[in-house]
């Protein structure tokens, strides 16, 4: 199996109430990968599945081979999942740069005692960090922001940074929840250059949650759609982007009486 | 507001080493001719122990000479020191600045202990005042570890305190001194000093153990929830202290050998403020606060939050029991209602004035309330009116206290004024 990420029919319910069925991936190693559907269909759900904030009811989660489900979020995370999500998750009383440098987290390994006495290696691993968030911060465009608080900034500049403190964590596979949402159109531009950026500098596979068509037909080489918690089609931009029950599913039943 | 420019203006070339020359000097007036000279032609009685507060809300007549007195010894000798001889503290802290910058730090602060030191050994009264403040300070900073940087509302601080305190002493009455319930002492009482930070250690790892009880529930529970846990975890240490017979239950324990004179409880501030600087500035720090912003993006962010919330508690707890230990070494006597709802109060309430989520804050925090507190002492009940209503004010101004979300930045402290900045009052 060459799969980087590969989910087997996971079903996972709340209480009574089936948010995903049968859901499978395949996700390739270097693979932009789309996940569309309507509000409420569960492709949130499914990111939070995956990342470990919930437990699957039923399914196989591997990632590299090595099953992560009921895993901690935070060792998912650490094997190389990294994530955005769709309404910013910034901490709001932090500057952009300690961002960066918080997502390093699993990187370092001086301890706490290295930590109260500002030991070497503490003083080496925190220089080292703080060289890589430099480097990110210039890669994402906000080393002009590096000591503000991040609630100071602009839209767009917060969707950069939260993908900055992403690509930090030194991921396999990225989650994008939305990266786009509430962007204009000009920082749509931007990001799809960032996106297509970060997935030739970083050699990661991209697994994005997107509502807007032209951003996904650019971007994604292959597309799911969900449908109330089920994929109802697969396939690459232009057939899913003609397909009848995709259109059905967005835009409802043409009446033929 | 133009005058506090002018002055600030005036006195931005001032480095700190001017300040501490400034107030050198006064603290030299007062100890050769305060009493003899100053406050005798004044008509003080005596010299006015803290700036005269507590004269000039007895007697009322007094007030004119106790600020004649504060006007004569601190307020125009510090000024006039500090800004004249700023001519050669600036070189001299521009010598300094080319040292590595922890040997600068350590000069500074043994010419801080030095005057502090001076100033204290006046009277009896101005050394608990100090010590209880230094104590204040510790303790201050630990709570802040957890309410501030970790951004729970925990209210087992007390309990922790008291942990450390009563662990500390009974192994000082055990090992140290010829104690009517522990027997006669195991160990010369002559290494009591060599031993006693290994005993505070041990308050400190017995108010860490303790903290364990509120630091796991914090992993389902949060807020209001959490808050109410650590405050059953005060009482019933409180409660299980009273019922133990064995170290005095509620009549309390004393006879403590005096194993915390000034420089020993000054040490213990230090270290506590450097190893809780280190950490909150370091990433493993910093996590706190991305559990306290959002736990969620913590966890994705490869933060062991559970891991993080379990350091937060111990190692604050730790630093209340080096607190509690100090505490019951300086009082040399301790009973279980000391830990209680009041002390709770009073730690709240010098934290969230002093400032959340910096250590700066802590500081200044609990130098004020303490020295308001007693500096009010004569005002008796109206004091707890005057002191909340500063609080009430704080918080409506400021709402995270008065100095929040800033680090201790030593360099930009120590360092040369040359150029126009912002001055450090003094």
């Amino acid at each position: 199996m060459t799969a980087l990420l590969h989910v087997e029919n996971m079903t996972h319910f709340f209480g009574g109430l089936r948010a995903v069925h049968n859901y499978n991936l395949n996700l390739a190693p270097r693979q932009i990968f789309g996940l569309i559907g309507p509000n409420g269909a569960g492709k949130t759900t499914i990111f939070n599945l995956i990342t470990g904030v919930y437990t699957p009811t039923e399914g196989e989660i591997l990632l590299e081979n090595k099953n992560i489900k009921g895993l901690e979020t935070n060792q998912i995370a650490a094997m190389g999942l990294g994530r955005t999500f769709q309404n910013l998750a910034l901490w709001r009383h932090m500057n952009v740069v300690d961002h960066i440098r918080m997502a390093h987290y699993s990187q370092l390994d001086y301890g706490l005692f290295g930590a109260f006495f500002n030991s070497r290696a503490c003083r080496e691993q925190e220089n080292q960090v703080r060289e890589n968030a430099d480097h990110l911060m210039e890669l994402f465009d906000i080393e002009k922001y590096a000591d503000d608080l991040v609630t100071s900034l602009p839209y767009g500049a917060q969707r950069r940074v939260e993908m900055a403190r992403a690509m930090a964590t030194n991921p396999k596979v990225l989650f994008l929840d939305e990266p786009t949402a509430g962007m204009t159109p000009d920082e749509l531009v931007k990001m799809i250059r960032i996106i297509r950026q970060v997935h030739q500098d970083f050699n990661v596979a991209i697994f994005l949650i997107e509502h807007r068509m032209k951003f996904v037909m650019e971007l994604c080489e292959s597309i799911q759609t969900l449908v109330f918690g089920e994929v109802i089609a697969e396939g690459p931009p232009e057939e899913i982007q003609n397909n009848p029950r995709v259109i059905e599913a967005y835009l409802g039943k043409e009446d033929m009486t | 507001m133009g005058i506090a420019k002018k002055f600030r203006q005036i006195f931005s070339t001032v480095p700190m080493l001017g300040w501490f020359l400034g107030i050198l000097t006064a603290v030299l007036i007062e100890y050769y001719w305060g009493y003899d000279y100053i406050s005798y032609y004044l008509g003080l009685p005596k010299i006015p122990v803290l700036f005269g507060a507590l004269i000039m809300l007895k007697e009322p007549v007094m007030i004119p000479g106790a600020l004649a007195y504060d006007l004569i010894v601190y307020v125009i000798p510090v000024l006039l020191v500090a800004k004249i001889s700023s001519v050669f503290t600036n070189p001299g802290a521009a010598l300094l600045e080319k040292l590595p910058l922890w040997l600068s730090a350590v000069i500074h602060l043994v010419c801080f202990y030095a005057i502090l030191h001076l100033w204290a050994g006046i009277n009896d009264y101005r050394v608990l005042v100090v010590k209880l403040t230094l104590v204040s300070i510790i303790l201050t900073v630990s709570v802040n570890v957890i309410n501030g940087y970790q951004g729970e509302f925990s209210c087992s601080h007390p309990g922790f305190m008291a942990l450390g305190a009563y662990v500390s002493s009974i192994l000082t009455l055990m090992l140290f001194t010829n104690d009517k319930i522990f027997g006669a002492a195991l160990l010369p009482p002559g290494l009591g000093p060599f031993l006693f930070p290994l005993v505070l250690l041990a308050g400190g790892a017995a108010a860490a153990i303790g903290s364990l009880a509120v630091a796991i529930p914090s992993f389902r529970t949060r807020g209001d929830y959490l808050a109410i846990i650590s405050l059953a975890f005060m009482f019933i240490v409180k409660s299980a202290i009273e019922n133990l017979n064995i170290i005095g239950g509620a009549r309390g324990m004393g006879g403590q050998p005096d194993l915390a004179p000034l420089p020993v409880i000054f040490f213990w501030t230090l270290l506590c403020i450097w190893v809780i600087h280190n950490f909150v500035t370091s990433i493993l720090g910093k996590a706190l606060n991305t559990v306290r912003d959002d736990e969620a993006a913590a966890e994705s962010m490869t933060v062991k939050t559970r891991k993080t919330k379990m350091t937060a508690f111990m190692f604050g707890a730790f630093w209340a029991g080096i607190a509690g230990g100090l505490f019951a070494h300086v009082l040399t006597y301790i009973n279980p209602g000391m830990f209680s709802i009041n002390r709770l109060a009073e730690i709240l309430a010098m934290v969230y004035f002093g400032g959340l989520n910096s250590i700066v804050g802590s500081i200044v925090g609990a130098v004020s309330i303490n020295v308001l507190g007693e500096a009010l002492r004569p005002l008796e009940l109206f004091k707890w009116i005057i002191i909340p209503l500063i609080l009430i004010f704080v918080m409506i101004f400021r709402p995270y206290g008065l100095i929040s979300f800033t680090e201790i930045n030593a360099k930009k402290l120590l360092e040369a004024k040359h150029k126009r900045q912002q001055g450090v009052s003094p």
